[in-house]
């Protein structure tokens, strides 16, 4: 019988895993040494928070794995020798494979700082990282300051997981607004707002320079580029991800910042393949990028290279582009492409409307010349994804989305509906527009 | 039920502690329990009515100060930090000390209700003779173990209630559902059954009838005393003998086929009013495996069958056997029984088989059987109908449902296993009303597209125990049985992936294979197979 071996147990292995599991009988093993059983990571935040319990976060019960056939495997993968379709594990064992998955996702992305090694300096992406915080976080006494360096979603994440614990924040972020490298201009300067309302020290336009440590080789504070001391017991440090693709040194698998892979998920080596954050892109995929950590996407993968192994070919070729977080208190979903000020295409155009209590705000991205919608960002209203995915699809213009954004409504019951409200906003711009 | 597993917090000591206005918050609502707790020990107070505004003010303003603390210094938005950290509300001391002090409460008010200071025969002394200014004002009778539990009741639900609005100030749906369980319980439950005895007089004498109560949750609706009572009570007291058939076969099944079970089970019901409002702390203490799920099948659909049962056998002993007398005679009666949940057996299994578990098959076969195989008994031996007596089924009911079910373990271990449980384990109402939800309603809550991360906040705050991300993270919608609606569910969703809606019966349960944001020729290749 074929022996799928899949390399990580996030939401890329695991989909593709159960994928495998429903189109075949082949056998199927799950390497990870993260964690036993699958969780959910995006959770972690709300496991310090105290809003739900590490075993809460296993979107499958333990029993699932051994009832749907799937074996799980705690182990380090040290090397990968695809010569003899083994897989070296760090605790002297070995595993044949007849196809591999990797599925490795990503670790925390650091630049050439002094200081990294300090106590108390680390990242927010996996469970150990989790049950590290509780040890250099566990309450204001023991960490009564703390930095974050980086403003995005982890960073975000990371600030209101320790203010919930009443531990002082101070963010560095590098750009004027929050996540502005993503988030338009009004967008950033709404989150940055926000996030301040919860008394957090957001400090835009400062990059970490150093990280200072004690004798003990504990942190004490930290240094930013503008010559600014901020003493602190703990450096949160999210700014960003990478593939992680150490282990696969020597094994003849293709890299470049990720593991190089072809529309097929398929690597340079012959039954082979990578999904996920670990992934990259030969080509950018539309208007994608080569790698893409997100949790759709990984799921997206898992879907696609279930198909191809168990015998059914399918390229990747994901839909429009979504995306969801929350910010605090303030809920964030996109759909379609709505691009930064610093990424902003040629074409695009963009129609903002901000409710005045700085909770809400939409901003519209549409073609300047043909007015077709492009995408939308929205800021305390939900939307209907499938609506939405439906005018993508269909090429609406810009003018039948905003007439028809109540169609899209995906607020709970009884919720004041903002669409009037944005509608009347949307003529105006468009008379202002039209007079210019 | 496991122990709590706390195990992230290693070393950490996060704050689960009490500011200074919740420390207040507690001590006045505690001073007020003490005044009620020396009045059992039949303290003699100097005046009742002062002592028991005060004792009564106290509990509610305790509560009230109690939230103001807890939520005013904080933006709108999901208030659950801590709740895995605090005592009371991670099975931790508190709650142990907290679910036998209801439980004992229950016990005594349900058995020894004279320990409470009831006395049938003349004054009233302790804790219910405290209550007999209030009960005087509003009834003109004195005050019963159940009318100093009631007002208990509606000051629990009043006070957690405006608790719950300071909560979730952000979310409409929550505060509207709300606002209409405190009123449903002050009104219809309270006030409106007391005014109700002030009309009775000699001649003319209404049972205490709590008009939101339906059979079955209210099981002895139809009991002789009671139907006696309606029908010598004239026009109106016939009207409400009506009214209380009409509710559980018409206007049930038309709300409950507009809206879900939730207009009854968290806009309307006490037990649910209780269970939202001074229950929520407890909500994500609801056993969400596979394995209680199939005890809540059985147990509930169990219940429904011995309520069916016990009422039929109840009304059939009144019943005469003369049909010149009356039409509606004990034959007629158990013949027109057999016949209804026939055809209704007979309508599910032709229009909705495929929706049923296999074990719901079998349940429901078993159960059908069993039912008209002993109806059939009584009719061809004469033995006595179902085998047991009549009242001793409406005692073994009364007992073991409507006291111990109910109240004991229902609200009494609220701190423990949730405060559902009678909800989901045990009401006949619920379960009546869940397979018309489950099979024929509107109601759903929809999933959005792909958008689900599997974060699972949804299945621990859902008080009903249903793993609502096992449906999110497929893309599929929730149309289960036991959902009342309460929309916690949504509103704890960091990404807005949920929605609870009425719409169009068409494609409710959407099953697919790809979730949206796919491919979409993967989509429609797996999705179409």
């Amino acid at each position: 019988m074929e022996h799928v071996v899949i390399v990580g147990n996030g939401i890329a292995g695991i989909t593709a895993a159960r994928h495998i599991r429903k189109n075949s009988n082949k056998k199927i093993t799950i390497i990870s040494a993260e964690s036993e059983h699958f969780f959910s990571r995006t959770a972690l935040m709300y496991v310090y928070m105290g809003h739900m319990r590490f075993k809460d976060l296993k979107p499958y019960e333990d029993h699932f794995w051994s009832k749907n056939r799937i074996d799980l495997k705690q182990a380090y993968v040290e090397k990968v020798d695809t010569e003899n379709k083994t897989l070296l594990f760090a605790e002297d064992e070995t595993m044949t494979y007849d196809t591999l998955i990797l599925a490795t996702g990503s670790v925390p992305a650091t630049y050439d700082w002094k200081g990294l090694e300090l106590k108390g300096v680390q990242g927010l992406v996996s469970k150990q990282d989790l049950e590290l915080l509780e040890k250099n976080a566990p309450n204001n006494e023991v960490c009564p300051k703390a930095i974050i360096v980086g403003g995005g979603l982890i960073g975000v994440e990371l600030a209101e997981m320790l203010h919930t614990r009443k531990i002082e924040v101070t963010m560095l972020v590098r750009e004027k607004g929050f996540w502005s490298s993503v988030l338009p201009d009004p967008d950033a300067q709404l989150i940055s707002e926000h996030i301040k309302s919860h008394h957090i020290n957001v400090l835009h336009e400062e990059e970490l320079d150093k990280i200072l440590g004690d004798e003990q080789g504990n942190v004490k504070g930290i240094r930013t580029k503008s010559g600014k001391e901020i003493q602190c017991n703990l450096v949160g440090i999210t700014t960003g991800v990478k593939p992680k693709i150490d282990f696969l040194e020597g094994s003849g698998i293709a890299t470049d910042k990720g593991i190089l892979v072809n529309r097929l998920l398929q690597t340079n080596i012959k039954n082979v393949y990578a999904i996920g954050d670990c992934a990259q892109q030969h080509e950018a995929i539309g208007l994608r990028k080569p790698v893409e950590a997100v949790w759709y996407t990984g799921r997206m993968m898992g879907e696609t290279v279930a198909q191809t192994i168990c015998g059914n070919p399918f390229e990747y070729n994901p839909g429009n582009w979504f995306n969801s977080a929350k910010f605090f208190d303030i809920e964030y979903q996109t759909y379609g492409w709505v691009f930064s000020g610093k990424n902003k295409k040629t074409y695009e155009a963009h129609f903002h409307w901000k409710h005045p209590d700085n909770t809400k705000c939409i901003t519209i991205a549409y073609h300047k010349e043909n007015r077709e919608f492009l995408g939308i960002n929205t800021f305390g209203i939900r939307l209907r994804h499938e609506v939405l995915d439906h005018w993508l699809n269909t090429h609406q213009s810009v003018d039948a989305v905003v007439q028809n954004l109540d169609q899209a409504n995906f607020d709970p019951e009884f919720y004041r509906s903002y669409f009037p409200e944005i509608k009347a906003a949307f003529s105006t711009s468009k008379q202002f527009k039209n007079h210019e | 039920m496991s122990r709590v597993q706390r195990d992230m917090a290693l070393t950490g000591q996060p704050p689960a502690a009490l500011n200074v206005i919740q420390k207040l918050g507690t001590a006045l609502g505690v001073g007020g329990l003490l005044i009620l707790v020396l009045a059992v020990f039949n303290l003699q107070l100097p005046s009742k009515t002062l002592w028991l505004s005060i004792a009564l003010s106290a509990l509610f303003g305790g509560i009230v100060l109690f939230s103001y603390g807890a939520y005013s210094d904080k933006q709108a938005g999901i208030k659950n930090d801590g709740v895995w950290f605090k005592s009371v509300s991670s099975r931790g001391f508190l709650a142990w000390i907290a679910g036998l002090a209801l439980t004992g409460f229950y016990i005594v008010l349900y058995f020894k209700a004279e320990l409470l200071g009831l006395n049938t025969e003349g004054k009233n002394f302790g804790l219910i003779a405290l209550f007999d200014p209030l009960s005087k004002l509003l009834s003109g009778n004195p005050a019963s173990q159940w009318f100093v539990y009631g007002t208990l009741y509606t000051i629990a639900i009043l006070g957690f209630g405006i608790k719950f609005l300071w909560k979730y100030r952000h979310n409409r749906y929550e505060r509207l559902r709300t606002i209409s369980v405190m009123f449903f319980q002050t009104a219809f439950a309270f006030l409106i059954p007391e005014f109700m005895a002030r009309l009775n007089s000699d001649d003319f004498s209404l049972p205490y009838y709590d008009l939101k109560n339906i059979w079955p949750l209210n099981y002895y609706n139809f009991e002789q005393y009671r139907v006696d009572s309606f029908i010598s009570s004239g026009t109106i007291g016939l009207a409400l003998l009506i009214f209380g058939i009409a509710s559980i076969f018409i206007i049930t099944p038309i709300l409950t086929y507009k809206y879900g079970k939730r207009w009854y089970c968290s806009w309307v019901c006490g037990c649910g009013g209780l269970a939202e409002t001074a229950g929520d702390s407890f909500r994500h203490l609801s056993d969400k495996s596979e394995f209680a799920w199939k005890v809540e099948r059985w147990v509930v659909h169990s219940v429904l069958v011995f309520v069916v049962v016990m009422t039929t056998a109840v009304v059939a002993t009144y019943l005469g056997y003369d049909a010149e007398k009356y039409w509606l005679t004990k034959d007629v009666f158990l013949i027109a029984v057999a016949v209804f949940l026939t055809v209704l057996f007979g309508l599910i299994w032709l229009f909705k088989k495929e929706e049923l578990k296999q074990d719901a098959r079998y349940g429901a076969i078993g159960y059908l059987v069993i039912v008209l195989a002993l109806i059939g008994i009584h009719f061809s031996s004469g033995s006595t109908l179902f085998l047991i007596p009549a009242e001793s089924l409406r005692t073994t009911y009364g007992f073991l449902i409507g006291s111990i079910f109910s109240g004991v373990i229902g609200t009494g271990f609220y701190p423990i296993f949730g405060n559902r449980v009678w909800c989901r384990f045990g009401c006949p109402m619920a379960a009546i009303l869940g397979l018309q939800q489950r099979l024929f309603s509107k109601f759903r809550i929809t999933t959005n597209g792909g958008q689900c991360i599997s974060c699972g906040n949804c299945s621990s705050y859902c008080e009903m125990g249903i793993d609502v991300r096992a449906y999110a993270q497929k893309g599929e919608n929730i149309v289960r049985a036991s959902c009342v609606g309460c929309g916690i569910c949504s509103a704890v969703c960091p990404r807005g992936v949920l929605k609870l809606e009425n719409a169009s019966t068409e494609k409710r349960i959407n099953s697919r294979e790809v979730l949206l944001g796919n491919d979409v020729d993967l989509m429609d290749y797996l999705n179409q197979n």
